[in-house]
């Protein structure tokens, strides 16, 4: 059987070489860099990996081209982060550069998500989500369609160079290029009409930042990728430094289980299984490490819980006719319980996950009831500094204000600026109905600016007044108001 | 020295062979990549000595086979600026009043542009914002010596006031006191009176009897141009004296002195120097300070849609 090959094979076949390059036996502080040789592992997080690895991807690329109607003469692009324009649209969701904070609101929410995801999981982010992870990933498996699996690929190294070699090694690092170079491309497809940029970039017609941050991005993208790989996290990522403190008794993360599986050693079909434990030191867990190491060797920072380990562990246990879940998502508690005597219990809702469960809540909330009242009127007003005050010939005294009508709506509209808080201050300008204030249009989706004159009676008194300006939707009734002073002083 | 370069054991890297204090010093490699990197600058370094202006010559320098030039591409693209903005300039020098009030773009640029200029031009002598100087009239307020509407501020302007225009604007006051037209009694006289008539005269409170003397001289020798009331005369270019803004000052000892010399400043005419769409923006941007006069009746109210022209005022 099948079993039986493979662990007669142990004293010929590659897999008992794999040593774990990075494990801690090995890690001098003065090493050179080992080249890792992941071997593929199949199994459910192989599975699971594989599906959020299209699914990411799938959203990295074809988000820019997902179109969302907004009117005439507006972008149609669902998501757009627009500089020229100033502006940020997210399907229904418009920002103009002032309403930054909602990004602040979304990095709180990013932060508490990891926060929460490492109580629960462990370093789940690392494993299945982050770029790094997933464009090595994908790096791999072109490697892997070429190059062959790790065997073939380490004798493939160890190969004089031939014909076949160059022509492998060529095309691994064309299709690599190309990936990267369309990762580059997707991304500028954010700032700007992805369509009209698509062309423009084949016609040589995009700007030069444009095709400066497609290179920039597909250099980063194949040197981190495809040849640093494990090193990013390992030495560049500030994470793993950051997630110990993340992590608890009842976080979930990839564990050997050291008690079940000591004292390890090789095992023969019939032998039995007493006095020994479950690990026959195939050390297929190393041989499909992406980074490297020894599970075995407990927690480490280079591991980043990809769980491909155990679905290689798995896969042996099954064909040993032990029991899966050597390697595991484990608990310190759980292990602390095993070792007590005590059925193994897996904690998800504690304080710590409610905790940060309840400040999403409270952040999402706060993000949503402030998008779903967010005004769509507002002013400013700046007073001029020069002249500070004008004396007219009356004996009043002036002031002068741009007040910038800010319409965030897609439609122009009728407004009034009123004045308030200053006796005996009005408003002087040409467009004054009859009740004193201003009459105006703000333009669609835009900042229109009202001159505006301030007169007071000459016994306002010498220094700085208070006023308000505000302004008003005639139609809606909808309305916004801005402090200002006002300034008297000696005549001249 | 070279015997006793050694390798040290737990780095495997050979050491300098220097000995202190029994310390001694690895001779670790520059890293590959960095020594490389280094080696492209040097190499970018030549590429750029051939392509890029680089080597200060007796009279010159190497120019480079790209023939750059700074200088040359500030010129181009301020050339590309101007010709870019002529088309609004020409557009605003053909407008009529009611064209710039009915058009908000011409309105925003003729702004911009006339602040632009009036910032290099005018601001030395009117200060920023026309915030005015002793001796240069304030331009933000509403007081006007010859006259405050879009067309009367193009026109001083063109030709300017006592300048080289043959068209100026031109006023001369005699200087009573310089010249010995009037005495020194009399002067003070009249100018107790121009107090007594103006805003200042809380402020300054004139002698009654020297104002009711002051109101003959003034009656003989300065109603012909600032009218029997003190109102002024634009077309003339007297300026009120009912109001208490002074341009030389409003002291009643700046005002005796005014009296005495007579002084007028010169302004440049401009219209030799500027496009009439760079006066007219300029014009504008005076005019929009806060104290332009109407040319014509105001404009009706502006409307964003036929429902909000019968929405009722609140
Ligand atoms: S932990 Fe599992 S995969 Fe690793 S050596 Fe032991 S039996 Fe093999
Ligand atoms: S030890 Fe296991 S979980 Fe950790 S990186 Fe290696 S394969 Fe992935």
């Amino acid at each position: 059987m099948n079993k039986v090959t493979l662990i007669d094979r142990r004293d010929d076949d590659h897999a008992i070489d794999a040593h774990a390059v990075n494990s801690r036996e090995f890690r001098a502080l003065y090493k050179k860099r080992e080249q890792i040789y992941p071997k593929l592992a199949h199994g459910v997080f192989r599975n699971l990996k594989w599906a959020a690895m299209a699914v990411l991807l799938a959203i990295y690329y074809l988000t820019p081209w997902i179109r969302w109607d907004r009117g005439v003469g507006r972008p149609d692009q669902a998501v757009l982060i627009d500089f020229e324009g100033r502006r940020f649209y997210f399907f229904f969701i418009e920002l103009w550069p002032q309403e930054v904070y909602y990004i602040t609101g979304l990095l709180i929410l990013a932060s508490l998500g990891i926060f929460l995801s490492s109580a629960l999981f462990g370093r789940v982010w690392c494993g299945y989500a982050c770029p790094q992870t997933v464009w090595t990933d994908l790096y791999i498996y072109v490697e892997r369609a070429i190059e062959g699996d790790r065997n073939e690929r380490m004798r493939l190294d160890k190969a004089p160079w031939s014909f076949g070699k160059a022509a492998k090694k060529a095309s691994k690092h064309a299709i690599w290029l190309l990936i990267a170079a369309v990762t580059g491309g997707a991304w500028v497809f954010y700032f700007g009409d992805a369509p009209t940029l698509f062309r423009e970039i084949f016609a040589g017609e995009a700007s030069v930042p444009v095709y400066l941050f497609i290179g920039v991005l597909t250099f980063t993208t194949y040197a981190l990728a495809g040849t640093m790989r494990e090193q990013v996290c390992t030495y560049m990522c500030p994470w793993p430094r950051i997630q110990a403190a993340m992590i608890d008794k009842d976080a979930l993360s990839v564990t050997y289980r050291v008690d079940r599986g000591e004292p390890r050693g090789a095992h023969k079909k019939g032998e039995s299984w007493d006095g020994r434990g479950d690990c026959i030191d195939c050390r297929q867990c190393v041989a499909v490490c992406p980074q490297g190491i020894d599970i075995r060797d407990g927690d480490q920072l280079e591991c980043i819980n990809c769980a491909l380990c155990i679905d290689a562990c798995d896969d042996i246990m099954r064909r040993v006719g032990r029991p899966t879940g050597l390697i595991a998502y484990d608990s310190y508690a759980n292990l602390e319980r095993r070792e007590a005597g005590k059925a193994m219990r897996y904690r998800l809702i504690r304080p710590r996950t409610i905790l940060y469960g309840a400040l999403m809540a409270v952040v999402g909330v706060a993000m949503i009831y402030g998008l779903a009242t967010r005004q769509t009127l507002d002013l400013n007003v700046i007073r001029d500094r020069s002249p500070p005050f004008v004396r007219l010939a009356d004996g009043s005294i002036r002031n002068d204000y741009d007040v910038k009508v800010i319409n965030m709506s897609p439609a122009p509209r009728q407004i009034r600026i009123e004045l308030s808080g200053l006796d005996g201050a009005r408003l002087q300008a040409p467009r004054l109905s009859s009740d004193g204030a201003i009459a105006a249009v703000a333009q669609a989706d835009g900042v229109t600016n009202v001159r505006v004159h301030v007169v007071a009676r000459n016994d306002v008194g010498e220094g700085s007044h208070d006023l308000v300006f505000t302004v008003r939707d005639t139609q809606s009734g909808a309305s916004a108001e801005s402090a200002s002073a006002f300034l008297a002083g000696e005549r001249r | 020295m070279a015997d006793k370069r050694e390798r040290d054991e737990i780095s495997g890297t050979e050491t300098t062979g220097h000995e202190w204090d029994g310390l001694r010093e690895l001779d670790t490699p520059l890293p590959r990549w960095w020594l490389y990197v280094f080696y492209a600058t040097i190499l970018a370094s030549v590429v750029y000595w051939v392509l890029m202006p680089a080597w200060p010559l007796a009279n010159g320098y190497t120019t480079g086979i790209l023939n750059w030039s700074d200088r040359d591409n500030v010129r181009a693209e301020v050339q590309q600026l101007e010709a870019s903005r002529l088309p609004m300039f020409e557009r605003l020098g053909q407008a009529s009043v009611t064209d710039i009030a009915a058009d908000p773009d011409l309105q925003e640029f003729a702004r911009a542009a006339g602040a632009s200029v009036f910032g290099d031009y005018c601001r030395t002598c009117h200060g920023a914002g026309g915030a005015g100087a002793p001796g240069f009239p304030v331009l933000a307020d509403d007081v006007w010596t010859w006259g405050g509407t879009l067309a009367d501020i193009e026109r001083t302007l063109r030709v300017g006031i006592r300048s080289d225009h043959p068209e100026t604007r031109m006023s001369q006051m005699p200087a009573y006191g310089r010249d010995n037209l009037l005495s020194a009694a009399q002067i003070g006289d009249v100018t107790e009176y121009v107090i007594s008539v103006s805003a200042a005269r809380e402020r300054l409170s004139p002698d009654p009897a020297a104002a009711a003397r002051g109101a003959i001289v003034y009656q003989e020798q300065c109603s012909l141009c600032h009218g029997p009331s003190g109102a002024g005369d634009r077309t003339q270019g007297a300026p009120s004296l009912l109001d208490d803004v002074w341009v030389y000052g409003g002291s009643r000892e700046e005002i005796r002195r005014q009296v005495e010399l007579g002084r007028g400043g010169v302004m440049p005419a401009w219209e030799a120097r500027f496009d009439a769409g760079t006066i007219r923006a300029l014009a504008y941007y005076v005019h929009e300070m806060g104290g332009g006069e109407p040319d014509a009746p105001p404009p009706p109210l502006p409307e964003a849609t036929p429902a909000a022209a019968t929405a009722p005022a609140q």
